[in-house]
């Protein structure tokens, strides 16, 4: 600390205090480096040692897998069409998952999100407890869930639905309490005084307020869903993924399935990634004239 | 549309209003209908009316009472006569030799007292069961002849099935079973049995207060290891699995992170002038983040084999297309006043880009490090379930034997609140990091008449 009372420190003074100043800095950040290097690096010995295979010799390995996948798909090249069109319908199924549960999740969210933002929730008192609800939900992988659901409802496209729903409820029950928090007020002020019920309260004076950036939340939601829907489906709840799962099991001779699902599946996220980012620069910017 | 010519009359203004108001209205009804409509589609297409039949209630029945209780099963040898003691008929879970708890008296005819009045009689031949308020079961099992069973007077109950070589009675006590080769009951209790410690432990059944005495007095050591190396819980590999999980998380997200910043560089417009590496490079983005994280993770797996480091890598691969997207956007996005004035001062290009782009860049880039770091805990229990890892591998071997369900419980707990404290963790780290930023935009209320209402017009 400069003491005030004294005469103006020298340029002397400054340029040491400077010095000590910018070699703490120096100093603290070396050893925060140093620590996290430490991390990574213990971190990678760790994981590496706790692997079936080690990093050396898979990392020759890496493309032999897609090398052989490929090789076979090209040599079958003329049987491509008739696999994509045959997966065609689990594609499908893949897809409806993702969309019934991104609608099921974003009207839960939207439920969740009202009774969770403070002016909106018609029991306030209650909010903690909404808050933590859609925390939880958010917090539980959808694989738990589906794995038992599979387990009690069996195999099939509904206990991934049922999983993702709940996974997407909580996620957008955050987003979308944080779009009610800069939404006016004074439409919903407006309805009470005409004696609105809290129902109608919601859907005429918060809901045309939020309504563009909660379609953009939940299409990128979609966007999630579809990948989570393909890796449920791997663990045996239908789907793209339970075909990949099966395709793969079958083991060389059959590498051709399994390219056209990788390319169905390829195809599908690349185009609905597109789509969805044009959709969504719309809805947040305005259509362009 | 909304704009009134004043030449207009006054009936040209009513039908243009009228118009737009059945447009709105249609609207109002079309969106939910379609909605709905798909709903419905889904409902049929999915099968749900089928799902009743589909659904196991008997599954979900074992699965929620063994998921907060368990069974102690008492066992009758026939041929030898020997009685064992065990919990969930689990070996690591049975008494010793000469052990049993206070409701089972061993000896030549072992007495169980089920409480409420219902009592088990394993005699040297006959075996009894008595019911309070309706009698008592007999049923002498011998190798010729089956299990021959002797029951009170009048209708067999429903919660009683005989046959030959088969005696099973189920009440609200517990349940017993008699076959030629033995005799089996079951008592069940809430809770979590053996959580601590094992029957084989010196400390199994102590209290609290005990306990902490001895562990003053020096066996707080051999206790823990008591604890650790718990062989019904597992607790050292549960403790191994979630540090496995982290560690994909967290080797995943950083790794990513790293090489995805030099990388962003080269698909910037106001970095790379170079059209052709910019186009290849955001391609590049594109495809890894295109080609899912389940095909990046079949992919990693035939090459590395099950365990932590493919999961890492998978998340590390398929987040770096992502990370790139992301920082290559906010690389486009830095004001180039502060780098002009690094350079005014006779900086290198490296100090350019240390000292003028970096600083700029920091809150992107730790809020979305960050924000993935949470994410991606959830995603290395998914990863790990399909590659072999973590508490992934764990949870899916604890639900494919179908039986061990308090675990799964356990497990489940323990990965909602390592969820749940990672999010809890990044928030803090991200609001010490960033002051102010709050490490989210906050956007700006919508004026009624700016953006036009979507949903509801």
């Amino acid at each position: 600390m400069a003491d005030l009372t004294a005469a103006r420190p020298g340029i002397e003074d400054i340029r040491q205090h400077y010095t000590a100043h910018t070699q703490r800095k120096r100093l603290y950040g070396g050893i925060l480096l140093a620590v996290f290097v430490a991390l990574m690096v213990s971190g990678f010995r760790t994981a590496d040692a706790r692997n079936a295979g080690s990093f050396a010799d898979g990392f020759t390995r890496i493309f032999d897998y897609p090398a052989e996948v490929l090789a076979e798909a090209a040599e079958k090249a003329a049987q491509l069409p008739g696999h994509v069109v045959h997966f065609f319908p689990a594609l499908v199924e893949t897809l409806n998952i993702a969309a019934a549960s991104t609608l099921v999740g974003a009207v839960f969210g939207t439920l969740l999100s009202l009774l969770a933002t403070r002016g909106m929730a018609p029991w306030p008192a209650l909010i903690p407890l909404f808050r933590r609800i859609s925390d939880v939900c958010r917090a539980i992988p959808e694989i738990v869930i589906a794995l038992v659901l599979i387990f009690v409802l069996g195999g099939g496209p509904v206990p991934a639905m049922i999983a993702i729903a709940i996974h997407t409820a909580g996620a957008l029950g955050k987003l979308f309490s944080e779009v009610n928090e800069n939404a006016s007020l004074k439409p919903v002020e407006g309805l009470t005084s005409v004696g609105a019920t809290w129902a109608q309260r919601m859907t005429l004076g918060v809901i045309p307020q939020v309504g563009p950036n909660y379609v953009s939340y939940a299409l990128l939601r979609f966007e999630i869903n579809i990948r989570a829907s393909a890796i449920l489906g791997f663990v045996g709840a239908g789907g793209i993924g339970y075909e990949l799962k099966n395709a793969m099991s079958w083991g060389q001779g059959r590498y051709d399935e399994a390219a056209a699902i990788f390319l169905l599946l390829f195809v599908t996220i690349v185009a609905v990634d597109q789509l969805s980012g044009l959709l969504r620069d719309r809805l947040t910017h305005g259509a362009k004239a | 549309m909304t704009t009134f010519d004043t030449t207009l009359t006054s009936a040209d203004l009513k039908s243009d209003i009228s118009r737009l108001f059945l447009k709105k209205r249609l609207m109002n009804f079309a969106l939910p209908a379609a909605v709905l409509a798909y709903l419905a589609y889904v409902f049929v297409i999915f099968d749900m009316p089928g799902l009743w039949e589909r659904a196991s209630l008997d599954n979900a029945t074992t699965l929620v009472s063994d998921s907060y209780s368990y069974k102690t099963h008492v066992t009758r040898d026939n041929r030898s006569g020997e009685v064992s003691v065990a919990i969930e008929g689990e070996r690591k879970g049975a008494y010793p030799d000469g052990m049993s708890p206070d409701w089972v008296a061993l000896g030549e005819t072992t007495v169980i007292d089920l409480e409420a009045g219902h009592k088990v009689t394993f005699g040297p031949e006959t075996i009894a069961y008595e019911i309070p308020g309706y009698g008592t079961v007999r049923a002498t099992p011998s190798r010729s002849a089956g299990v021959q069973a002797e029951l009170p007077a009048g209708d067999v109950p429903e919660w009683i099935s005989v046959s030959k070589n088969r005696l099973a009675v189920t009440t609200e006590a517990g349940r017993l079973t008699v076959t030629r080769n033995r005799a089996e009951v079951f008592r069940y209790f809430a809770g979590w049995e053996l959580f601590f410690f094992t029957l084989d432990s010196p400390y199994y059944g102590m209290g609290a207060g005990e306990l902490v005495q001895r562990a003053a007095t020096g066996e707080a050591g051999a206790i823990f290891q008591e604890f650790w190396t718990n062989k019904m819980w597992r607790h050292q590999d549960v403790a191994w699995a979630i540090a496995e999980t982290l560690l994909m998380a967290f080797l995943g997200s950083i790794g990513a992170g790293i090489i995805a910043l030099p990388l962003a560089f080269l698909a910037t417009r106001n970095f790379m002038p170079l059209r052709s590496v910019r186009f290849a490079m955001r391609r590049v983005f594109d495809f890894v983040r295109g080609v899912d994280s389940l095909i990046w993770t079949v992919v990693l797996a035939r090459a590395f084999g099950p365990g932590p480091l493919t999961g890492a890598l998978a998340i590390l691969v398929t987040d770096t297309g992502t990370f790139g997207k992301i920082f290559s956007e906010a690389l486009e996005n830095v004001d180039q006043k502060q780098i002009e004035g690094v350079a005014s001062t006779g900086a290198k290009p490296v100090q350019r880009y240390r000292f003028g782009v970096i600083p700029q860049i920091t809150p992107v880039l730790l809020s979305q490090l960050l924000y993935f770091l949470e994410s991606n805990t959830r995603s290395a229990t998914i990863i790990g379930a399909i590659t072999g890892g973590g508490i992934g591998l764990l949870l899916t071997q604890a639900i494919i034997t179908q039986k061990d369900w308090e675990e799964v419980a356990y497990y489940i707990t323990l990965i909602i609140l390592m969820v749940m404290l990672m999010d809890w963790f990044s928030g803090w780290l991200r609001r010490r990091l960033i002051k102010g930023e709050g490490g989210k935009a906050k956007r700006k209320p919508r004026k009624p008449e700016e953006g036009g209402a979507f949903l509801l017009p």
